[in-house]
């Protein structure tokens, strides 16, 4: 039962526009002018929490699928980490366009300058290639293995945003930490499963 | 959205003259169903005297000033103080503000004395915080100056350290919101003694509401915002350098100064530009947010690098 649900194309389709939810509401708020008296800060806090977000659930899926025993899960990795994209790229433009206004100089200077944006930057620059390379096509003409090598850097990346957001707030340091600690904790579930199945694996 | 023009009504304009309601014996004469309204916050404030310290540029909406506040004591988000504070300040029955230290007359002063110590001026202010928006408000109160004379200050009288309102059964506690509590700030006696710095008790017209720092607070207007401390109730003259809220969290962040200043960045950001709220693109931000003309003499000869 579950396993037919979760290979309905219904399923994805559903997934997909939950997905949108955060960018809908962001949007039914922006028409009602209610983005607080400070719309850019919303828009770029309100895009930064569902990268974070997002990247978490992509990091969740396979633990997950260990846990419950459904290999189907997989199906929406994709999914979620291309949608930890599209936020991303929505939190930067909205500082590159507002907050800098097409500045390329003083964006440089901030990325050079300011860790919490150098270390963001460095996070939005390695979820591009994986962005690209998420395609079957990109699959096969990497082979499995060396696709699989690379889209490991999702680790790096997720690391990367919780660094970020725990160097760029100002005192409240409890969002950031649980960040940190949800990352630890699907990190932590790899390195056991990683284990067994060297402990299972044929000594050759 | 429609804004106000400053230049063709005020707020003074709109309330009668010398309608000084006094909530407390508004809410012991009045029952129980005519102080549900009362404590929201709205109750009218009149300020007889218009201020030429007012600036002539848009008011911020008031909509927009009471849902976007730091006062960390009511949550960390900028919209956690419009839900979480209304009605918790102004209905605590007894407001005083102790005056203590190097005084000649230590004093505890009620929140109806305090009123009635000079004329409530109205002066529309600018305000910068030091996370780049500014807003205008237009406040109603009198200089700190005259409260602080008539408690005589002693000779070692160097400094004025001030204390925010703290229960921890109704707000965030250190732990949660990463800086020590109650809230504490400080000028320098001549900073006190200042024109500019005004006691506050109301804004746009009524007494202060709770996220703005009721019953009463601070507005420096050429300092970050976070020197303008909410919800005073005590004031400590002394000679040494008073410990500051921001200061004790991140010193090398947070001066005891934090004059505004376009040239010393923030280590995180530059303070070159601000939003004026709620507009989308940044301007300039103008050193001592444009009160250099008033206050930049008492910084003479001074490494504001230094002293941030
Ligand atoms: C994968 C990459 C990224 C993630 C996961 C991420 C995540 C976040 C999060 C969670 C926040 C805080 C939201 C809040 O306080 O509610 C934030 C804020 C912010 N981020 Fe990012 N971010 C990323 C990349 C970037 C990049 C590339 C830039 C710019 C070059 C950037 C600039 C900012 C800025 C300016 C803020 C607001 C800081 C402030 O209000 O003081 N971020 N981000």
């Amino acid at each position: 039962m579950v396993k037919k649900i979760l290979l309905s194309p219904w399923t994805k389709a559903v997934v997909f526009a939950l997905c949108l939810v955060p960018l809908a509401e962001l949007l039914w708020r922006a028409y009602n002018q209610d983005l607080t008296a400070n719309p850019v800060e919303f828009i770029t806090h309100t895009t930064g929490d569902w990268t974070i977000r997002f990247l978490m659930i992509t990091l969740s899926v396979t633990p997950l699928r260990l846990l419950l025993r459904q290999p189907q899960l997989v199906r929406f990795r994709r999914m979620f980490g291309l949608f930890a994209f599209f936020y991303a790229m929505l939190h930067f433009t909205t500082w590159f366009c507002i907050d800098k206004f097409f500045d390329f100089q003083e964006m440089g200077k901030d990325i050079l300058k300011r860790p919490f944006i150098t270390i963001g930057m460095a996070a939005l620059l390695m979820l591009a290639p994986l962005a690209v390379t998420s395609t079957n096509g990109w699959v096969r003409r990497l082979g499995y293995r060396r696709w699989q090598k690379l889209h490991r850097l999702i680790y790096a990346i997720a690391l990367c945003g919780v660094i970020h957001y725990y160097w760029l707030v100002k005192s409240d340091i409890r969002l950031p930490l649980l960040y940190g600690a949800i990352w630890a904790a699907l990190m932590a579930a790899r390195l056991i499963e990683w284990r067994r199945r060297r402990v299972l694996a044929p000594v050759t | 959205m429609i804004i106000r023009k400053s230049t063709d009504l005020r707020y003074s304009d709109v309330t009668p003259k010398q309608v000084y309601l006094n909530r407390r014996k508004f809410l012991a004469a009045g029952s129980a169903a005519l102080a549900a309204p009362l404590v929201r916050g709205n109750t009218p404030l009149a300020a007889a005297v218009k201020s030429p310290f007012s600036t002539t540029e848009k008011i911020t909406p008031k909509d927009l000033a009471l849902h976007y506040n730091n006062y960390y004591e009511f949550g960390t988000g900028k919209e956690d103080p419009g839900r979480n504070a209304p009605g918790k300040l102004v209905s605590i029955p007894e407001w005083t503000i102790r005056i203590e230290g190097e005084v000649a007359k230590p004093r505890t002063i009620d929140l109806d004395a305090l009123r009635k110590i000079a004329p409530m001026e109205e002066r529309i202010y600018r305000h910068r915080c030091v996370e780049r928006w500014s807003m205008v408000f237009p406040w109603i109160g009198y200089s700190l100056s005259a409260l602080l004379k008539q408690v005589e200050p002693t000779s070692k009288a160097k400094y004025v350290a001030f204390q925010s309102y703290y229960n921890s059964k109704f707000e965030l506690s250190s732990f949660s919101a990463g800086i020590e509590f109650p809230y504490v700030e400080g000028l320098r006696m001549d900073e006190a003694m200042h024109p500019l710095t005004l006691l506050a008790f109301g804004v746009y017209g009524e007494m202060l509401p709770d996220q703005m720092g009721a019953q009463v607070r601070l507005a420096v207007p050429w300092k970050y915002g976070y020197k303008s401390i909410k919800s005073i109730v005590k004031i400590k003259l002394v000679e040494k350098e008073p410990p500051t809220t921001w200061n004790l969290a991140a010193a090398n962040e947070y001066g005891f100064y934090s004059n505004v200043n376009p040239e010393v960045d923030h280590p995180r950001w530059s303070q070159k530009k601000e939003r004026r709220l709620p507009e989308l693109f940044p301007r300039d931000t103008i050193k001592f947010n444009g009160y250099g003309d008033q206050v930049a003499g008492m910084y003479a000869g001074m490494d504001l690098r230094k002293y941030h």
